[in-house]
This record gives C-alpha cells, sequence and structure tokens, in this order.
C-alpha cells in the first residue's frame, strides 16, 4: 500500500461493509472520508462537534484521541449512544489508524 | 397585515444581508424565522467560534458578524416576525404571493428569497418506537407553561442546560420529577449542575444517571417512561409527562410541500439568479443547491445580491435599474 495512506472498514446502517482507501497526510477527519465515499453521513455542522449526524461506533481495539469536553457534551444530545460512541468529525486520520472498523449510528 | 416587497425566510447572515442589498434598491423586507432571536446557526450552533473567511475580517466570532450585521442592514428598517414557522404559501389575485406562518400571521409579499440554511430548527425527537402516539397529550419537547405540571409527575431526560433549569424550575411545581441523563456528569452551568445534586440530596428531585428512555407504555396517555440503567436494567418509571430536552436539529419542514424542486434537502436553482422552479420564489446560501455550491457564507452573500437584481426586475418590470457603488452613492436608508 502507498505511503500515507489506510484502509477503513465501514459498516453501514443496512449492515454492508465498506473498505475506504485514506490518505493520512492531507488533515482529513473521518466525517470527511466518509462523505467524500459517498456514504451517508450528513455531517451537517461540517466538523465542528456540533450537530452529532456523524455519530459512529469504534469497533476495532484501535488506542484514538480522547474526546474532548465538546465532543462528549454533544454526544449526551444524541441517541442510541454506546460506550464506544465517537463523531467522526473529531478523528482525525493517522498512519496509526489502519484497518480502523466503524459503524455508522442509526439516524435519529 | 404585513406587506412587504420581499419575504425573507431565514435570519441567518445571508437573510440579513439580503435586506442591506435589496434595501440599495429600495426594495422593503421582512424576515420570519423559527427562531426567538435572529442570527441562524451561529447564533444557535456556535456563537462563540470565529470564521476566518469572511472577506476583510482575518478572524471574527459568528455572534460579532451577526451584531455587524444587524447594524449594517438597520437603515432598512426591516421587519421581522420571529419564533414562528414560514407554514405555507399561496397566490393572491394580484400576482403576489400570501404567506401563512404557524401561528396565523399573515405576509403579503412580491417575492420569497428562502434563505433558510440548513432548515428549520426543531427539537430532538428521542427515537422511541410509538413516541409519536402520545406527542399530543403527554409529551412536552419545549416547555411553554410550568402550571402545565402543576400537581403532576414528570420525567425529564437531557443532560444540557434545560435540563437543568426545567429540572430546577419545576421542583417548585411538579409533584414529583425524575431527571434521567445518560452520563455521570453534566454539562451546562456549574451553578444549576450544583443546584440540580443539592435537590437530589434532599429528595426534592429523582436524579438516575448512566440511564437512557428507551420505551414508553400507556394506553391513550402515558403511564410510564421505561429507562434502561446502565447496571440496574430496565426501570419502570410511572409519569403524566415525559419531557425529553436533546437540543435543536434542522429539518427542512414546510417549506418541502412547496412544489419547489429538491435535491437532497436542498432546493435546486438557476445560478443565473438563483431563483426556483416556482417564479418569484428564489432560494440563497446553505439551503440551495447547484453544480460546483460550496456551502459558506461569503457565497451566500454574493447570491443574495444577485437575488435581488433579479426580484427588481420581477417587481418593477418597467424600470430601468442602474447599478450604483455604495462609494460613489453612499447608504441611504428608509424613513
Amino acid at each position: 500500500m502507498e505511503e500515507n495512506t489506510i484502509n477503513i472498514t465501514v459498516t453501514d446502517r443496512e449492515g454492508i461493509d465498506h473498505i475506504i482507501e485514506a490518505p493520512t497526510d492531507m488533515n482529513f477527519n473521518l466525517m470527511e472520508i466518509c462523505k467524500s465515499s459517498e456514504l451517508p453521513v450528513e455531517g451537517t455542522c461540517g466538523g465542528m462537534a456540533l450537530c452529532a449526524s456523524c455519530h459512529c461506533y469504534v469497533q476495532s481495539e484501535h488506542k484514538l484521541n480522547e474526546p474532548s469536553d465538546d465532543e462528549l457534551d454533544m454526544l449526551d444530545q444524541a441517541f442510541f449512544v454506546e460506550d464506544n460512541s465517537r463523531l467522526s468529525c473529531q478523528i482525525y486520520l493517522t498512519n496509526d489508524l489502519n484497518k480502523l472498523k466503524i459503524k455508522l449510528a442509526p439516524v435519529s | 397585515m404585513i406587506e412587504t416587497d420581499i419575504l425573507i425566510i431565514g435570519a441567518g447572515p445571508v437573510g440579513l444581508f439580503t435586506v442591506f442589498e435589496a434595501g440599495l434598491l429600495k426594495l422593503k423586507c421582512h424576515i420570519v424565522d423559527v427562531l426567538p432571536q435572529v442570527g441562524g446557526q451561529l447564533t444557535e450552533i456556535y456563537p462563540k467560534k470565529p470564521i476566518y473567511d469572511i472577506p476583510g475580517y482575518p478572524s471574527i466570532l459568528a455572534a460579532d458578524l451577526v451584531d455587524n450585521l444587524m447594524e449594517q442592514i438597520a437603515p432598512f428598517k426591516p421587519s421581522f416576525t420571529l419564533g414562528e414557522v414560514a407554514q405555507s404559501i399561496s397566490k393572491e389575485p394580484d400576482g403576489k404571493f400570501l404567506l401563512t406562518t404557524n401561528k396565523n400571521k399573515k405576509i403579503k409579499t412580491s417575492v420569497i428569497a428562502i434563505a433558510g440554511g440548513l432548515g428549520c430548527f426543531e427539537p430532538r425527537k428521542p427515537p422511541i418506537k410509538g413516541i409519536e402516539d402520545f406527542e399530543e397529550e403527554s409529551i412536552v419537547y419545549m416547555v411553554k407553561d410550568p402550571e402545565q405540571f402543576r400537581d403532576k409527575e414528570i420525567l425529564i431526560a437531557g443532560g444540557g442546560d434545560s435540563a437543568l433549569d426545567w429540572t430546577i424550575e419545576l421542583a417548585n411545581v411538579a409533584k414529583k420529577i425524575t431527571l434521567v441523563h445518560r452520563r455521570t456528569s453534566f454539562r451546562g452551568a456549574l451553578d444549576s449542575v450544583e443546584k440540580v445534586h443539592h435537590l437530589a440530596t434532599k429528595g426534592v428531585i429523582d436524579l438516575i444517571t448512566e440511564a437512557q428512555a428507551v420505551d414508553l407504555k400507556g394506553t391513550n396517555t402515558l403511564s410510564h417512561v421505561v429507562i434502561k440503567h446502565k447496571e440496574k436494567g430496565l426501570i419502570d418509571i410511572p409519569v403524566d409527562y415525559f419531557i425529553p430536552l436533546f437540543g435543536l436539529t434542522p429539518k427542512l419542514g414546510p417549506i418541502a410541500d412547496w412544489g419547489l424542486n429538491l435535491n437532497r434537502s436542498a432546493i435546486a436553482v438557476d445560478t443565473l439568479d438563483y431563483s426556483t422552479n416556482v417564479e418569484g420564489i428564489y432560494a440563497i446560501g446553505d439551503i440551495n443547491e447547484y453544480e460546483g455550491k460550496l456551502k459558506l457564507i461569503l457565497c451566500g452573500f454574493h447570491e443574495a445580491t444577485l437575488m435581488v437584481q433579479s426580484a427588481f426586475k420581477r417587481i418593477y418590470p418597467d424600470q430601468k435599474l442602474s447599478f450604483k457603488y455604495t462609494t460613489v452613492s453612499g447608504v441611504s436608508g428608509f424613513e
């Protein structure tokens, strides 16, 4: 695989897996990568952790950046929140995240 | 009845700036917005966030941009209907539109400019199956009259300021309050958090954390909210009212039914003048869609500027419009 490219598996709301090749040197977050891959992620607020429309579940054991207070506050206003819930706009892609697996949370 | 030249739906930055550009052409504007204050997303979602791509401002806080826009449009004396939803439109015999709000206010206008941004802000509804069945009688998304809850048993869900504030406010009114929150910590004003904990310690309210409402029970009227606690599992809580307070979220709302061409919950427009498929209705800012569209405030300003030129020609087909720079002619407001 090319340098600075990782593979991510995104399970959509119908349970179908999508393997996405994502660059790690372009400062993309996971929400943006999902949107540009035409997955049904709204990202209404544009990535400010202010809307919860990019809510997902992290299903692999990767060590991620800790959620900020803003993100935790927003998750309080979301539904179907689980212990592995994150806002995908707050997860920035790095080489360490190769083979990351996430599942899109239901839309409310 | 209010009469205007341009009725603007949405008091966000693009809607507000439309008043300025219309004013330069001596067109009067009236603005309708569902939120009780102007500014749209900038005020409701991110007032304290800096914006870096407003030309001439290396950085400006969203709330300050709204204040500046209000100052800029003040000479043109726009009128506002805030806290009401633009519900339906009809055509008058003279070709003008009559817009009716959800509170039955009527506004007559020559042109409609939809600057609705993300849409109409509505309370976020918990995705509980069958919740609609109880909405009319027993579920309150926005508390308007605290007296409604006098001597009643209520369950408030949420962890933000409104959940905390209403818990405190209704503690003296309701017979019993249960506050349910997903986490052990609350966001919101520290003072309110302390007050709620104090009320819980004194036994005035029941505070249940690490729990979420998952089901509703009752025949005709609501009898129980079922919550799921992290350790204790499912618990039935008897209630008269359920008050879920999870903030607001934008939905396209009633304009979805106005016969406009939609493309993935955005309104398709002609980039010549941002007109929609319905003559006399324009769409500008984040709510419109065309090839190459970028959802930026600055693009919305551009769209508003071109749109009012087209609106002028529609309102005064026989008048010639001569373009003037504000630097040359200044800004002369309305009396």
